[in-house]
């Protein structure tokens, strides 16, 4: 299972065929173990992997770390919920670092959007005690992508 | 004018440059070429091993060393051997640390050929080995193996070629470029044939980590196997150290002792700090090695399903990180299939005639590269045969 997986996250087109002669399986065993794998839960979904650079150059990424009060019972589940539910938001997780509880991924057309969603939605959520965001300038590497391309190989012919 | 053709030795002008280069410096000149040439790991070096490189440039003075290698090297090669294959060279008279396994491979037929002595170059092989032995002043003689066998060899392929000059048998397994590999009941018979006789063998093992399904045999584990055997190994391919030039090569003492003065007085001593850092790899790396095999495995298990699916029927190989799939029904010779697959789809691959006669109609391709990288590959090829298809 763990090859799978290995080899879904690096290209999760791959055909049945190719991933079961990769596993050393046929490919009907190859989509039923993906099957399986969805159906338990632990593959979440599949997504793709964007140069915004060259598709839409507009958008604007930022790492927003929030301050949160923790709440009786349910800790910080609760509040993580609230804000999982914007659009805007791609990721939610929470931090063990002692600075701050929650480190959200917003995702906005332009800058100004992304401020106001921070300072109108996320700030006022009740619990919620601070805000500090970052705004992402570019991305080099995404889920092992490389986004501008490989290094270039300097591989001699032993 | 200086004529450098009366400068320079009738020999080194008869000896031909690597055939493997040929599409390679043509693939420099063109964009967009995927390759599947290469025989060396994608891989980086374990990262434990680069620190203790590392420690060494901030903490050692860098000197030359003992001509055989330094001792902490020496001994941990021999226990590694002992515990791999319960063989015991002694670490300070039967081993020499080396650059690269290609250094041991020259000693090794410089120490023991006089002019005109016959070596047995089992084919398909790494180019290497006929050069070495013609420039030692020896004369291969190829020994072709075969398809129907899977490419290893047997004691009826190389029998008839013996004769009272036949000093050196070479013994490349698991084998550049087939992927062949000799297990224990594989060279029994050939080891029963060589203890009647005198001839010594050279067993290149540099490959014998990358096995896929089962352990690497060596012929040093038969008995009577020891005493009349020239083992090479390296650090290069199992743990993705091409380019510290670093291997071993470990022998009876009667031999060592001679062959150790070529590499004194022609080398000297092989490079501290890669020394230093493979002890560190021999110490601490099982753990990234098999992490590598494990991922060697994956593509090599696509690109046989893929060749055979293909067409391009593809024997499976269970050592080092080549396949050879026949190209023997498009029609075209190796090296016009690699030449037009280069121009036409932009997939460099090295033709199986560069390793030797037998290797014609087939050709070798490195999984040395990442999944993606391969796939890209493969379609591109399949795009290639649909061509190749139509115009018949």
């Amino acid at each position: 299972m763990n090859d799978i997986i290995k080899i879904l996250q690096q290209n999760a087109r791959i055909s049945d065929r190719e991933l079961g002669e990769m596993l050393g399986v046929s490919a009907e065993e190859a989509a039923a173990e993906i099957e399986r794998l969805e159906k338990s839960g632990v593959i979440k979904g599949y997504s793709v992997i964007v140069n915004d650079d060259l598709y839409d150059d507009s958008v604007v990424y930022a790492t927003i770390e929030l301050k949160v009060t923790p709440q009786r019972d349910c800790g910080f589940d609760d509040i993580a919920k609230t804000i999982m539910m914007y659009d805007e938001v791609e990721s939610v997780s929470l931090m063990s670092s002692g600075a701050y509880d929650l480190a959200v991924e917003v995702k906005g057309s332009n800058l100004k959007d992304v401020a106001f969603f921070v300072s109108e939605r996320l700030a006022t959520i009740d619990g919620i005690l601070s805000t500090s965001t970052h705004f992402i300038l570019k991305k080099y590497k995404e889920k092992g992508i490389f986004i501008d391309g490989e290094e270039p190989d300097e591989r001699g012919l032993g | 004018m200086i004529d450098y053709d009366k400068v320079l030795s009738d020999k080194i002008k008869s000896i031909k440059p690597s055939g493997i280069r040929k599409f390679f410096d043509i693939a420099g000149t063109m964009e967009d070429v995927i390759s599947l040439g290469v025989g060396e790991p994608d891989f980086n070096t374990p990262w434990a091993i680069r620190k203790s490189a590392i420690q060494v440039l901030e903490r050692k003075h860098i000197i030359y060393g003992p001509n055989k290698g330094i001792a902490p090297l020496r001994n941990i090669i021999s226990a590694h051997i002992e515990k791999k294959h319960g063989v015991k060279y002694a670490p300070d008279k039967e081993i020499i640390v080396t650059v690269g396994g290609s250094e041991a491979i020259d000693l090794t037929v410089r120490g023991l050929l006089d002019p005109g002595d016959e070596v047995l170059v089992v084919e398909p092989c790494f180019v290497c080995y006929a050069p070495l032995v013609e420039l030692a002043g020896g004369v291969p003689v190829s020994v072709p193996t075969h398809i129907e066998n899977n490419f290893k060899l047997t004691l009826e392929d190389f029998r008839d070629k013996v004769t009272e000059r036949t000093k050196l048998l070479i013994l490349p397994f698991p084998n550049n470029p087939t992927g062949a590999v000799m297990t224990r009941e594989d060279l029994e018979p050939i080891a029963e044939f060589l203890r009647d006789t005198d001839i010594m063998v050279l067993t290149d093992e540099i490959y014998s980590e990358l096995t896929y399904g089962m352990k690497h045999f060596s012929i040093i584990e038969l008995e009577g196997m020891r005493e009349r055997t020239i083992y090479v190994n390296g650090f290069s391919k199992a743990y993705a150290m091409t380019g510290w030039r670093l291997g071993y090569v470990t022998a009876p003492e009667p031999i060592i002792s001679q062959i150790s003065k070529i590499h004194q007085y022609g080398i000297m001593c092989s490079p501290f700090i890669s020394q230093n850092a493979a002890v560190e790899a021999l110490t601490s790396c099982d753990e990234e090695v098999a992490k590598m095999v494990a991922e060697y495995n994956t593509r090599r298990r696509y690109l046989v399903g893929e060749f055979n699916r293909l067409g391009l029927t593809c024997f499976n190989p269970e050592g080092a990180f080549y396949v050879f799939p026949c190209i023997k029904s498009t029609g075209l010779t190796s090296e016009e299939f690699c030449e037009r697959l280069l121009f036409e789809e932009r997939v460099a691959t090295v033709p199986g005639s560069a390793f030797g006669e037998s290797g014609e109609g087939h050709i070798r391709i490195s999984y040395a590269y990442s999944l993606k990288h391969l796939m890209e590959a493969i379609r591109r090829i399949e795009k290639f045969l649909k061509k190749l298809e139509a115009e018949k």
